[in-house]
């Protein structure tokens, strides 16, 4: 009895402190923003947001995470397959090159792209020549996203392909699927939800990069501003109303992404 | 016709898994694969099927040189030691595989693949995925996969290894029959030699990349090539230095002129049978009774007794040193 009673104590005592940590740190300044957005009123929300400046910041940043999650998706289906199903020289190389993102500060991957892709650089001016502008302009907004994205969709596939094995992809070959029947019928279906999780959180953290954009866009209004900029901006120029608006209507995009993934997502699936 | 594979070696690095490997499988029949752990067996399999690429030699399957052919073009079924049951398709889908790649009528599929699943018992369980069904179920439910494309030859790759004992004994029963109605040119592997002797007209043992034998289950019980296949096959003990089955030799009056001569050391029954050490000069041989014979000679430990072979014929190694 006594031994019984302090195992409840204990468990319940470690569930308080698990729901207080979790609430300081997330449910409380979410709400807070949530509160602070409407404490205003529907009306004001819905001014913000429609602020043509706000309407093209959120323009840009679905452009670039658009682009983002699709260039990402492609590799880090490709870089999954490779890494898990084929033998090559350098593998382990690649493997830990796929983290590197992880490792390093957004704000480093702008400037290093800055220094490779820089108007004054001989990259930046040979796309110049060519009429694409890199840096200060979409392309290097997203190759920064996909940079800082990179690892994502890779690290949620590789474990599942790793699950799964290839006897259901030799199965399929001797059943007379070609590399291609037998990727699309058996690998892919295989591996959807992995991906889908890896494509979501691909785009939340595209929607809401900061560092490395800020440093290769420029932060022109209404040309190269992302939503995440704008949020900033708007908060130094004592704009509190749009900057808790937009970063509200920025977290609920994602949120909404990762909510419908698990509602449409089966149980026993991974 | 049926299986020819002809000179094939296999490396990966510098491990050796097939060592110029000839064997014939002849059309129609059930060939069991067997061998130890890591003799190269379920290599050799996987050559057939051309999920292996061999470094050296030919794969000839139906009269075709197939040792070029992708495993795609190959016409051959292959089952898995784990299934590799499609696990997001229904059973009806997994078996439908095959014949919808081959862009089969709907009709003509779906005809085709119920009379697969009646052939192997799991007609109810068409709508299921393979995850709500038990190993043996899944296993049948592969059988049935590989069998619908009608292959001209079935590797299976120990098929009941993943099964629990008495699933397994059923199956290779249900093996043997399914063979009987399909006559379709088999080659299963297994490590298990009373299963190969169970479910195959012939066998193949194979240890260390190198075929040892080949022959009917009684021409390699009886009639053992070499001292492995004699040891792997069956029980083994020494009678005066010579390897005989235990089952071969009989207990008789110490006096008996050639028999050898020692002393029970121990009497264990084991169900039906009964093992019997007799201690003798050169060593402990091992004497296996029936119960009734152990009974009638009321044998105790440190009984003076002989032994020696029941009929000679059935020695082993002698005949299998001038056969070779």
């Amino acid at each position: 009895m006594a031994d019984n009673s302090t195992t409840t104590a204990s468990r319940l005592g470690l569930r308080i402190v698990a729901l207080a940590y979790v609430g300081m740190i997330l449910l409380l300044p979410v709400g807070l923003l949530f509160w602070r957005t409407f404490e205003n009123g529907v009306g004001e929300v819905w001014d913000q947001l429609t602020n043509p400046a706000a309407v093209h910041a959120f323009r840009v940043t679905l452009i670039v995470a658009f682009w983002a999650v699709l260039g990402n998706t492609v590799f880090g289906l490709g870089a999954a397959l490779l890494l898990v199903r084929h033998r090559f020289p350098g593998k382990r190389v690649f493997n830990a090159l796929i983290d590197l993102p992880f490792a390093v500060s957004p704000v480093v991957v702008g400037l290093a792209l800055i220094l490779v892709y820089g108007p004054n650089t001989s990259t930046g001016s040979w796309f110049a020549d060519r009429g694409i502008d890199v840096i200060f302009s979409l392309p290097g907004m997203v190759i920064a996203t996909i940079f800082v994205s990179l690892p994502l969709v890779v690290r949620e596939v590789v474990p599942v392909l790793e699950e799964i094995g290839d006897e259901q992809e030799q199965a399929a070959w001797t059943l007379g699927a070609s590399k291609r029947q037998t990727f699309l019928r058996v690998t892919l279906p295989a591996i959807r939800w992995a991906l889908a999780y890896g494509v979501v959180l691909t785009l939340a953290r595209a929607l809401g990069e900061f560092g490395a954009v800020a440093v290769v866009s420029g932060n022109v209004v209404n040309k190269t501003q992302t939503a995440p900029l704008y949020v900033r901006n708007a908060y130094l120029n004592f704009n509190q109303q749009g900057a808790y608006t937009v970063a509200f209507a920025l977290a609920m995009i994602a949120i909404l992404a990762l909510v419908i993934l698990n509602l449409v997502r089966p149980k026993e699936h991974t | 016709m049926g299986i020819s594979v002809r000179n094939v070696t296999k490396r990966f690095g510098s491990f050796v898994a097939l060592d110029d490997v000839s064997i014939d499988i002849p059309s129609g029949s059930l060939t069991a694969l067997l061998g130890p752990s890591g003799g190269g067996k379920t290599t050799l399999l996987r050559v057939i099927a051309g999920l292996e690429r061999p470094d050296t030699g030919v794969v000839d399957i139906a009269g075709t040189d197939s040792t070029k052919l992708p495993p795609q073009h190959r016409n051959v079924g292959f089952v898995f030691q784990h299934y590799a049951a499609f696990k997001h398709m229904t059973v009806f889908k997994n078996v439908a595989f095959g014949l919808s790649i081959r862009k089969r009528a709907k009709a003509e599929i779906r005809k085709r693949v119920m009379e697969l699943l009646e052939l192997v018992h799991i007609e109810h369980l068409a709508n299921q995925y393979p995850g709500q069904l038990s190993g043996g179920q899944r296993q049948r439910m592969a059988l049935a996969r590989a069998l619908a494309v009608e292959p001209e030859v079935l590797l299976l790759d120990e098929p009941f290894g993943a099964l629990d004992a008495q699933v397994r004994k059923e199956l290779r029963a249900w093996l043997r029959r399914l063979h009987d109605e399909v006559h379709v040119t088999t080659a299963f592997v297994t490590h298990d030699q009373e299963e190969a002797m169970d479910v195959a007209g012939r066998i193949v043992v194979i240890a260390d990349g190198k075929i040892e034998q080949t022959g009917t289950p009684d021409e390699l019980y009886d009639e053992p090539s070499s001292d492995f296949v004699m040891g792997f096959l069956g029980p083994v003990t020494r009678l005066n230095g010579r390897r005989v089955r235990p089952h071969d030799l009989e207990i008789v009056s110490p006096s008996t002129p050639d028999a050898v001569s020692g002393h029970v050391a121990r009497v264990v029954r084991l169900g039906f049978e009964v093992r019997v050490d007799v201690a003798t000069d050169k060593g402990e041989v091992w004497v296996q009774l029936t119960r009734g014979d152990a009974d009638r000679l009321a044998l105790v430990p440190g009984a003076a007794v002989g032994v020696r072979a029941a009929h000679e014929s059935v020695v082993g190694p002698a005949r299998a040193a001038t056969q070779t």
